[in-house]
């Protein structure tokens, strides 16, 4: 058994596609074997510069990836792209529709693209994803982009896991952009307006700058924003360089180290969550007495207070 | 633990038409599968490499322009040859019954013709990932 799983850990070392494409479901699912390939994984590898590129559907995020990994190529680095995409809260299903815009560099063999859904129906971080992160890594992937649609707390959680965080919107986006302003605008270390060929970009530029200079004067950082026309690949460069500057600051600041310790705080939750779930949440939604407590709570004959209490036996 | 079917659903050739592949991509979404769609005009090449990133339990070929007797043959080579012939192909579109027999000993397990309803896909899909 230990052997198999230092031959997958070889393999995915080696660069085999078909190996890392399994581990990766093996996590997803889950799996024994996941667990112990995690271990090791785990205590050997360093994670790869992880990107986070955010932002409404249809702002251009996968055109964007498309672009900057393009760039990268050509100075011959190897990446990797998590594309992930909401689970369907009524079917549990998911349309991954990512790799439509990534079509120029579905063939590169330098550039792995994995689309995932999120899973992660009980609220919380799905925790394969940062696993995922950590199999890329070992297989030598020196860039890692997670795409996230950004909307809910969910996403936010996700853009977290980043060391440098891209929000991405359009002109057009409006007063929408106020609402983000409590979570991923703060979240955001760079922020680009995309389908700047289109009316009303500056002025969208200046609302986000004026949004950003809100935050506290004690953030060094300053979250440039940048207008760009993704189609026409304006602006890549501008992206680019400021990766590289927001990663330099953090190195300098020596941030990086902190993200990530607070990027495995959020893995420990995570996996402590998951493990009471399964162990003592899960046996409960499945016995039978539950839905007779409902019943009686329903008929004021029980409070849920007490009922919960009783059943986690505290 | 958790087991989720997961489906490349792919536009092989120059072929246009893409309004079956996105009905049965919805489809499919909404019987609780995770379904890869990679939009038109995608090469074998292309199909294979994204069917092997992602791992997928099934391929479904949407194909109505006629090439399926030149596509699918260098699709089905393209699978061996990369070590990966244990994911199941399906097909769908505007294929001639003469055809269905040649594409089946090339490996494809289904071909599914217009007014096809969605759930008789879902039962062969489901039947044929839990082999
Ligand atoms: C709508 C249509 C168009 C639209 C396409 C719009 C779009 N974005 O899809 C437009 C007007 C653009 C168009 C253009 C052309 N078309 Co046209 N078009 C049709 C038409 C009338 C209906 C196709 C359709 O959308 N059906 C509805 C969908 C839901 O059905 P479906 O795709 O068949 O999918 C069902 C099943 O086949 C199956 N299925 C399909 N895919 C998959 C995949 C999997 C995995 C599974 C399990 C099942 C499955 O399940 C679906 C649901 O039941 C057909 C005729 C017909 N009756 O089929 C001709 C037809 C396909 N077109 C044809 C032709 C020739 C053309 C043109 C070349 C015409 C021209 N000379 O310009 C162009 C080419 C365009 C291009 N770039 O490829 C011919 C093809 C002939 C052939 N194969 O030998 C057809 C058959 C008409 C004919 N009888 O001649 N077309
Ligand atoms: N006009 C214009 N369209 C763009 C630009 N960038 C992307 N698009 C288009 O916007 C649509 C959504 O792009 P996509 O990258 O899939 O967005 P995502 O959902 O955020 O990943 C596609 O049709 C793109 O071709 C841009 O800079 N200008
Ligand atoms: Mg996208």
């Amino acid at each position: 058994m230990e052997d198999n799983i230092d031959q997958l850990y070889a393999d995915i070392q080696r660069g085999n596609e078909n190996t890392i494409a399994k581990a990766i479901s093996m996590v997803e699912d889950g799996t024994k074997d996941a667990v112990k390939l995690m271990k090791k994984v785990y205590r050997n590898i360093e994670p790869a510069y992880l990107v986070g590129i955010s932002g409404p559907p249809g702002s251009g995020k996968s055109t964007i990836t498309q672009s900057i990994v393009q760039l990268w190529r050509k100075e011959n680095i190897k990446v990797a792209i998590i594309a992930i995409d909401p689970t369907s809260h009524f079917s549990g299903g998911a349309l991954l529709g990512d790799r439509i815009r990534m079509d120029k560099i579905s063939t590169d063999r330098g550039v792995f693209i994995r689309s995932m859904a999120t899973r992660g129906s009980l609220g919380g971080l799905n925790s394969s994803i940062y696993d995922t992160v950590l199999i890329f890594s070992l297989a030598g992937y020196e860039y890692i982009i997670i795409e996230t649609v950004g909307v809910g707390q969910n996403e936010i959680d996700i853009v977290k896991l980043a060391d440098t965080t891209i929000f991405v919107t359009v002109p057009e986006a409006g007063d929408e952009i106020q609402a983000y302003k409590a979570g991923l605008m703060e979240a955001g270390d760079i922020f680009v307006v995309n389908k700047a060929d289109r009316p009303k970009s500056e002025q969208m530029v200046l609302t986000i700058e004026q949004l950003v200079s809100f935050r506290g004067d004690k953030e060094i950082w300053k979250p440039p924003v940048l207008a760009t026309n993704a189609l026409q690949d304006e602006g890549i460069t501008d992206i680019k360089k400021s990766i590289n500057d927001h990663h330099i600051y953090l190195e300098e600041k020596d941030l990086l180290q902190k993200n990530r310790r607070e990027v495995i705080r959020a893995q420990m939750i995570n996996l402590m969550e998951k493990k009471l779930n399964e162990k003592f949440i899960s046996p409960i939604l499945k016995d039978q007495k539950f839905f007779k407590h409902i019943e009686l709570i329903c008929k004021k004959k029980e409070d849920p207070y007490s009922v919960v209490n009783e059943l986690l036996s505290l | 633990m958790d087991n989720f079917i997961k489906v490349l659903i792919a536009k092989p050739g120059l072929d246009g038409h893409d309004r079956g592949a996105k009905v049965i991509a919805r489809g499919l979404k909404e019987a609780g599968m995770e379904v890869v769609y990679t939009g038109l005009r995608q090469t074998p090449e292309q199909i294979v490499r994204s069917a092997i990133q992602e791992d997928v339990d099934v391929i479904g070929l949407s194909i109505l322009s006629g090439a399926h007797s030149y596509l699918f043959p260098e699709i089905m080579n393209r699978l061996k040859k990369a070590d990966h012939s244990d994911v199941a192909v399906i097909a769908g579109g505007i294929i001639p019954e003469d055809d269905h027999k040649k594409l089946k000993e090339l490996g494809i397990k289904a071909i599914f013709q217009p007014g096809t309803p969605i759930s008789k896909i879902v039962d062969f899909i489901e039947n044929e990932v839990q082999k």
